[in-house]
């Protein structure tokens, strides 16, 4: 078994008396990728808040990469990578000035930076845009940069908050490239997203309903459990919607 | 250190990279300056007036050329009817006749007096009352040498007015430091709450805040270049009146751009507890503009004296930071006076700025939340 890099036992958050996670517990290992699922309002987003340290849990042990969140929520910022789903870019700076603010909001020395920026712009084969300003590039190549510049300081964790969101279906297979390369280099990816046959991508995927994990295991023991053929029908299956 | 570097340089380039954002920053206090100081003088230079001479002897013809020659005021027409009056007055140009009775000349010498009738155009008030003043100054003046040649009256009192501090009645003089106190806490405001609002509309306020950086280094890193060159607006502003109207600061300058750091330390903690409160770029900007502009404008003693005000508006001024930085500039610019004549002003100016910028970093924690 590898090791735990993130491991929460019965975090609850409340907002008032609203119940927006309800008792979760699991477990992300080293290098997975870990799709988190759930209709809209299931919770998502205030789970990946709060292990991202955005958010206080009201109970429960969040420990994220070795820390405590509680604690020691300084320590776990700089052993997290974050996208959000809205982009995360400033449009009107370059793509070098992007990389270098991030790189230095991150604490990375200067020659780092260059070493990382070259290696990024050559993975990418992105030298030509290297002086362009983010507005002027198509959103899927902005994607892509976002997902690299994320995990740029080499987090032990990258959080993905619907990453791939109005992006082409072969962008969308690009990005999932690097998703991959991502965990073989040992970076855990924990991913939200309301594509079904992204899910079917990931080494294990949770799904929430109102506030509760229902159901979590590898996409092929689920298919298997609720004995369908994609996972798209395990989650219309169990993930009814709130208030509908 | 380096950290919070990078990101003041990154907000620098925002501004730099934006032309609209520069424009907003130094532009409009330019315009500003010019348009207060040379469109809405209050003087009167230059006023047109009418004259209907029913006498047109010796003495009306010296007493309309003195009138012509004091330099506030110009010929527009000649009437020869009373009906004409209403006419020109409608034609706009116009905002006084001045009618001398018939025999003026002759009355003059025979009784001793003779009846002159000033009638100015009322649908500016303002401009009517000056009008009216200066001209019966002026004619009281010609009363005096005409009598002093007559009868000799040595005895015959002459009352010289003088104004302190702004002997020409220059309007500048009174725009200037209301320009500088508008333009700061405006641009100000008005600036830091609209580039904290972008940054969470376009979800990068996210990024940073998963980020090592701490929330008051996002806030000081946002707020600083705004600092700076805010400071740089005031002296600018300054240069500006001093060779376009040749307004110089009596007093001292590093107490007056002292208490100027202050005064934009204010705004730029009102900019960030509104940037705080509302949601979107728009929201900001309306509270900025709406809620700023307008009670600096009306309420700081900046146009409207306050002690003109009735009572409620009076008591709300005293909760308006521009009204007390209006009486230190003032004072120091024209006036000459010291710090000591300032100190209680600058405290209440300090006090509220400590007062807004707890409430902020009080708020921002729960916005974390």
């Amino acid at each position: 078994m590898k090791d735990s890099v993130i491991s929460v036992k019965n975090l609850v958050k409340k907002f008032g008396s609203f119940i927006a996670n309800d008792n979760l517990n699991f477990e992300v290992f080293e290098g997975e990728i870990f799709g988190f699922l759930g209709a809209n309002g299931a919770g998502k987003t205030t789970t990946i808040r709060i292990l991202s340290g955005l958010s206080e849990p009201t109970s429960g042990e969040v420990i994220i990469a070795g820390f405590d969140a509680k604690k020691q929520a300084e320590k776990i910022k700089r052993n997290i990578g974050y996208m959000c789903q809205k982009f995360s870019l400033y449009e009107d700076l370059t793509v070098k000035e992007n990389i270098t603010l991030y790189g230095g909001i991150y604490g990375m020395s200067r020659e780092l930076i260059r070493a990382r920026t070259n290696e990024l712009l050559d993975r990418l084969r992105f030298h030509e845009y290297e002086n362009r300003i983010i507005a002027d590039l198509p959103l899927g190549l902005r994607q892509k940069l976002a997902f690299s510049v994320a995990i740029l300081h080499d987090p032990k964790i990258v959080f993905l908050d619907e990453p791939t969101g109005g992006v082409d279906p072969i962008t969308r297979r690009q990005f999932w490239e690097m998703i991959y390369e991502t965990a073989a280099r040992g970076i855990t990816v924990f991913v939200t997203t309301h594509y079904m046959d992204e899910a079917e991508y990931c080494d294990r995927i949770s799904i929430m309903s109102e506030g509760k994990i229902v159901a979590l295991d590898t996409p092929e023991n689920l298919k298997k459990q609720y004995d369908v053929d994609s996972i798209e029908k395990v989650f219309i299956k169990i993930a009814r919607p709130v208030n509908n | 250190m380096n950290r919070f570097l990078g990101f003041v340089k990154k907000e620098f380039l925002h501004i730099f990279r934006d032309y609209r954002t520069l424009f907003i920053l130094f532009g409009i206090p330019a315009a500003q300056i010019l348009i207060f100081g040379f469109a809405v003088s209050t003087d009167v230079k230059n006023a047109g007036v009418a004259f209907l001479d029913l006498s047109k002897d010796e003495t009306t013809q010296k007493l309309t050329d003195k009138i012509i020659s004091s330099g506030f005021f110009r010929r527009t027409q000649n009437l020869i009817s009373y009906n004409e009056i209403e006419d020109v007055f409608r034609k706009g140009k116009t905002k006084e006749v001045v009618i001398f009775e018939k025999d003026f000349g002759k009355k003059l010498l025979s009784e001793g007096k003779a009846n002159i009738s000033i009638i100015a155009d009322g649908s500016e008030p303002n401009t009517a009352t000056l009008v009216t003043n200066y001209t019966t100054a002026i004619i009281a003046d010609f009363n005096r040498e005409i009598s002093g040649i007559r009868v000799n009256n040595s005895g015959l009192i002459q009352p010289e007015v003088k104004m302190f501090y702004n002997p020409n009645l220059q309007s500048q003089h009174m725009f200037v430091p209301g320009v500088i106190t508008m333009i700061l806490i405006l641009i100000c405001a008005l600036m830091t709450s609209v580039t904290i609002t972008r940054e969470k509309e376009f979800g990068t306020m996210e990024v940073l805040l998963v980020s090592p950086l701490k929330p008051i280094q996002i806030i000081l890193g946002k707020v600083m270049p705004y600092f700076l060159l805010s400071f740089v607006n005031v002296i600018l502003i300054l240069l500006l009146s001093w060779l376009v109207f040749g307004l110089s600061v009596k007093g001292s300058i590093i107490l007056l751009l002292a208490e100027s750091m202050l005064y934009i330390m204010l705004s730029l903690s009102v900019g960030i507890l509104i940037s705080i409160v509302s949601s979107s770029m728009q929201q900001a900007i309306f509270i900025s503009l709406v809620g700023m502009m307008l009670p600096t404008i009306l309420l700081s003693g900046f146009i409207y004296p306050i002690e003109n005000m009735p009572k409620v508006y009076e008591l709300i001024s005293l909760l308006m930071p521009p009204r007390y930085f209006i009486i230190i500039i003032k004072s120091i610019m024209i006036k000459g006076t010291g710090f000591l004549y300032v100190w209680k002003e600058t405290l209440i100016l300090l006090l509220m700025t400590i007062v807004f910028i707890g409430i902020s970093v009080r708020k921002f924690k729960v916005r974390l939340e």
